[in-house]
């Protein structure tokens, strides 16, 4: 690696995380799962029904994937372009879930 | 510039070629995100199927509370305590590892080795857990094509077939965290002048705690 692209990494390198904001980080990952706990294990079924805690563990799961990638994977950090190369493909993900779904409600009055 | 040189720099690799990186990153590490995402795509359509197939047989379907209830030193187990805990010990390895990535910019190599020795106890922690709850699970009868209930038994095949391709992710990131501690110690980065690969191993493996916040969704909450 030459000299000069060692400076180009290092200056993305620059707002990086302090090891606060890395312990900061890890708080908020263990207070979401504590969340999800809480949700699970001590709200009974007749207060708040299923569905919706399956709603609120997806909303949860998807705000602690935000904190992996964007904090410790170092994307919210990196170039535009390349947030959007690598995020952007991921709308699929939705097309297969939706298929899938609609699918699966097809075959359970089959079986 | 004529096509010769440009051809010529491609070889010399200077970065990439094009005398500037683009995206302001190395490549091994858009590659890496290149993998990582493919990677997220096979995951994705396995969390899918796991889905499509627990909602058509919903009425058929153990309960997770149930079957992930015992723990070890409580005689009668706890929902959620023993994953609870592999949960905690894969986030930590994370950190540990985010650590180590932030100990390498500053080119602390002693640093770096210590991060990078607690990722790896982590993972080896985690995959200990792991091959605790699989022999527990097969003790009482579950496995590939069997279940000790009258429930479907595509629960216990989508279990072992999903957590079982994450367990070999983690297992081979704890290989490769190894040789990158052994490349630490023989002090090959500290020639090299970065700890790039430290950064790249450390993109592996906070996507392995990623797709495991999923799986312990999707299996074990919902």
């Amino acid at each position: 690696m030459t000299a000069a692209e060692h400076t180009t990494t290092h200056d993305a390198d620059h707002q990086s995380m302090t090891t606060g904001d890395i312990w900061k980080v890890f708080f908020i990952l263990l207070g979401l799962t504590i969340i999800e706990f809480i949700i699970a294990l001590a709200i009974p079924e007749s207060f708040m029904p299923h569905s919706i805690k399956n709603i609120l563990y997806i909303v949860l799961t998807l705000a602690k994937a935000f904190y992996i990638v964007a904090y410790f994977m170092h994307l919210k950090f990196e170039k535009l372009f390349l947030i959007y190369l690598i995020v952007v493909p991921l709308i699929l993900v939705l097309g297969i879930i939706g298929s899938l779904l609609y699918e699966g409600d097809y075959w359970l009055p089959i079986r | 510039m004529s096509a010769v040189t440009n051809a010529e720099e491609m070889k010399t690799g200077s970065a990439w070629g094009g005398g500037k990186s683009p995206f302001s990153i190395e490549y091994g590490k858009l590659m890496m995100w290149f993998f990582l995402l493919s990677d997220a795509f096979t995951f994705s359509a396995l969390l899918t199927a796991y889905g499509a197939i627990r909602f058509s047989n919903s009425n058929n379907w153990p309960d997770p509370d149930v079957v992930f209830q015992s723990a070890p030193f409580i005689p009668h187990g706890a929902p959620l305590v023993f994953v609870g805990i592999m949960t905690f010990i894969l986030i930590m390895s994370s950190v540990t590892m985010v650590l180590a990535v932030e100990a390498g910019h500053r080119g602390s190599r002693k640093e770096v080795t210590k991060w990078m020795i607690w990722t790896i106890i982590g993972g080896i922690a985690f995959l200990s857990c792991q091959a605790y709850e699989w022999t527990h699970l097969y003790h009482e009868g579950y496995w590939w094509g069997r279940i000790p209930t009258e429930h479907n038994v595509n629960f216990s095949n989508l279990f072992f077939t999903i957590t079982g391709f994450h367990g070999f992710h983690v297992t081979t990131g704890v290989v490769i965290n190894i040789v990158i501690l052994a490349n630490v110690l023989k002090g090959t980065y500290e020639r090299r002048g970065h700890y790039l690969m430290v950064e790249k191993v450390g993109l592996y493996w906070h996507f392995v705690d990623l797709v495991w916040v999923f799986v312990f969704t999707f299996f074990y909450l919902v």
